[in-house]
């Protein structure tokens, strides 16, 4: 009986510790004190008025989520037909290039970083929106293409052979048959594509200039040379939005099945 | 060009562009030297080798951070071993949720994380509030040491480690646990003979990911070690932004690229002998 109990314990405090730096910054984004001081002093609502007049943290956030959303279009236009035909081809070399195309996502993300730093340098990318399309493209397009590839490989093939034998172009075939039975998968692709670009700070620390920046380098830089609640605030906004994408995930197709685990 | 190739071109365009080249690029550039002047010098030379190879700095960063990611994966499958069973064993509409909170700490940035273990670990943080409240009368520095990325990279890993070790459970059967018990094997028994044995794939692919991770960390260590912490990574940063020598970035970068051989050809290996 006792080695059950301590067994109950040894398990409630491993989720205490998987999931107390999450938990803890949205006590923390309340504090009144003016630094990361536990237990807080006071609870009061200053750092979230605070947050709306660090400029920099704002423009960033606001650059994040166009950028999230330009990746994850650019994503879906590249991945889809690519998912398609890695997915239902039989041919040779097939296994090659699904390797070839994921690759990046078992790299450091630092040397890709690195990588792209060179080579954008020679080409004046460095600081520009095509250049943070193309570096968050690089960890983007390989989730995109393994997520969509898991949700092209569990459709019944027969619907759409059905469809083309009785004439219908394969254009149409994909339009009207397809693409509408995946969206539960496209919608989760596209749900991962925007935490991918939206989270992705390695490689953006490499990329961004002065006049463009990402959120999550903007915090970063933060954190580096000032720890005060504000941080946390804005932490918590994005623990809630991230646990809003994942409710979505798991109510569309199921967060383990999604992350292709 | 058929159907085929039309559709999968713009992607294999796109790797090309932004994985394929750019990564040539560097390693061609580690066969470059530094001028002192700044800027990259003409090449091919075996220069910035010979100076990371004489240089015993650069020995000591490649040993220590192989050093400190093996530590990090054994302390991140003893924390995620027990938590993962455990789902496994949960009844069926548990787990699913157990499952949802175990993962998604994955998707939160890893800036916020490390900052959370800011919180938890800081001079005035969590564990220090409660180290003195327990009667400590100067609790030990947790931040801007190893103590404190270690610990913020095991539970920064857990997550990828549970996936892992699942999907490796996927293979237990209860009937055999159960059978093991009803021919009167004790517990401990029934864990080392059956369950461990079968869940060694699992444990094996969370332990090459959890060192791969650790070895490219650089979040946590940066910001948790607060610049005394000197990990692959780190050093690969600081060398390209700070001090702006490329070809020892790109040669720290291609060492780290052999060290995540060395791990994949081990697992291979390692793999091959417990499905023998």
């Amino acid at each position: 009986m006792i080695g059950r109990a301590a067994h109950r314990a040894l398990i409630a405090a491993l989720f205490l510790f998987l999931l107390a730096p999450v938990v803890l910054v949205i006590p923390m984004s309340f504090s009144a004190d003016a630094f990361l001081v536990w237990p807080p002093s006071g609870f009061s609502l200053r750092w979230y008025t605070a947050m709306w007049r660090e400029t920099k943290l704002m423009e960033a956030a606001r650059n994040s989520i166009l950028l999230a959303c330009l990746v994850c279009a650019a994503t879906l236009v590249l991945a889809m037909p690519a998912a398609l035909v890695l997915a239902r081809g039989r041919f040779r070399g097939r296994e090659a290039l699904v390797a070839l195309l994921t690759a990046p996502l078992l790299l450091p993300t630092i040397v890709l970083a690195l990588a792209l730093l060179i080579l954008f340098v020679g080409y004046g990318l460095i600081g520009s929106w095509p250049g943070l399309l193309l570096a968050h493209l690089l960890v983007a397009l390989p989730y995109g293409i393994r997520v969509l590839m898991t949700a092209v490989s569990t459709l019944p093939p027969a619907v759409e052979e059905a469809a083309s034998s009785l004439g219908a172009a394969p254009w149409r075939v994909f339009r009207r048959i397809t693409l509408p039975l995946m969206l539960p998968g496209v919608a989760a692709t596209a749900a991962i594509v925007f935490l991918v670009s939206f989270d992705e700070v390695v490689i953006s620390l490499f990329v961004v200039g002065p006049e463009l920046t990402t959120l999550p380098v903007a915090m970063f830089r933060y954190v580096e040379s000032r720890t005060d609640p504000l941080v946390a605030a804005v932490s918590a906004l994005l623990v809630l939005l991230t646990l809003s994408i994942v409710i979505v995930l798991e109510r569309a197709v199921g967060l383990g099945r999604a992350l292709g685990k | 060009m058929r159907l085929p190739g039309l559709l999968l071109g713009p992607a294999l365009l796109v790797n090309l562009a932004i994985f394929i080249a750019p990564m040539a690029n560097l390693a061609a550039l580690s066969f470059h030297e530094a001028r002192p002047s700044g800027g990259v010098g003409p090449g091919p030379t075996l220069a910035t080798w010979a100076s990371i190879a004489e240089d015993e700095y650069y020995v000591e960063l490649v040993t220590g951070s192989i050093g400190v990611a093996l530590g990090v994966t054994v302390l991140t499958l003893l924390a995620g071993y027990p938590l993962a069973l455990f789902i496994h064993r949960a009844a069926p509409r548990w787990r699913n949720l157990l499952m949802v909170a175990c993962i998604s700490p994955l998707l939160v940035s890893a800036v916020v994380r490390t900052y959370g273990w800011m919180v938890i670990l800081g001079d005035t943080g969590l564990v220090a509030a409660m180290l003195r409240f327990l009667g400590m009368a100067k609790p030990p520095r947790m931040v801007f040491n190893l103590t404190g990325v270690v610990i913020a990279l095991v539970e920064i890993l857990m997550p990828t480690m549970i996936l892992c070790l699942l999907a490796g459970f996927g293979r237990l059967n209860a009937s055999l646990e159960e059978a093991a018990a009803s021919l009167g094997a004790p517990r401990w028994r029934v864990f080392t003979r059956v369950v461990l044995p079968l869940s060694l794939p699992g444990v094996l692919l969370g332990c090459l990911l959890a060192f791969v991770l650790t070895v490219s960390s650089f979040i946590t260590p940066k910001l948790l070690g607060g610049g005394r912490v000197i990990l692959l990574a780190t050093e690969i940063y600081d060398q390209a932004i700070v001090t702006l020598n490329w070809p020892v970035a790109a040669a720290l970068s291609v060492l780290s690229l052999a060290v995540f051989g060395l791990a994949l050809l081990l697992y291979g290996r390692l793999l091959r002998v417990v499905e023998a």
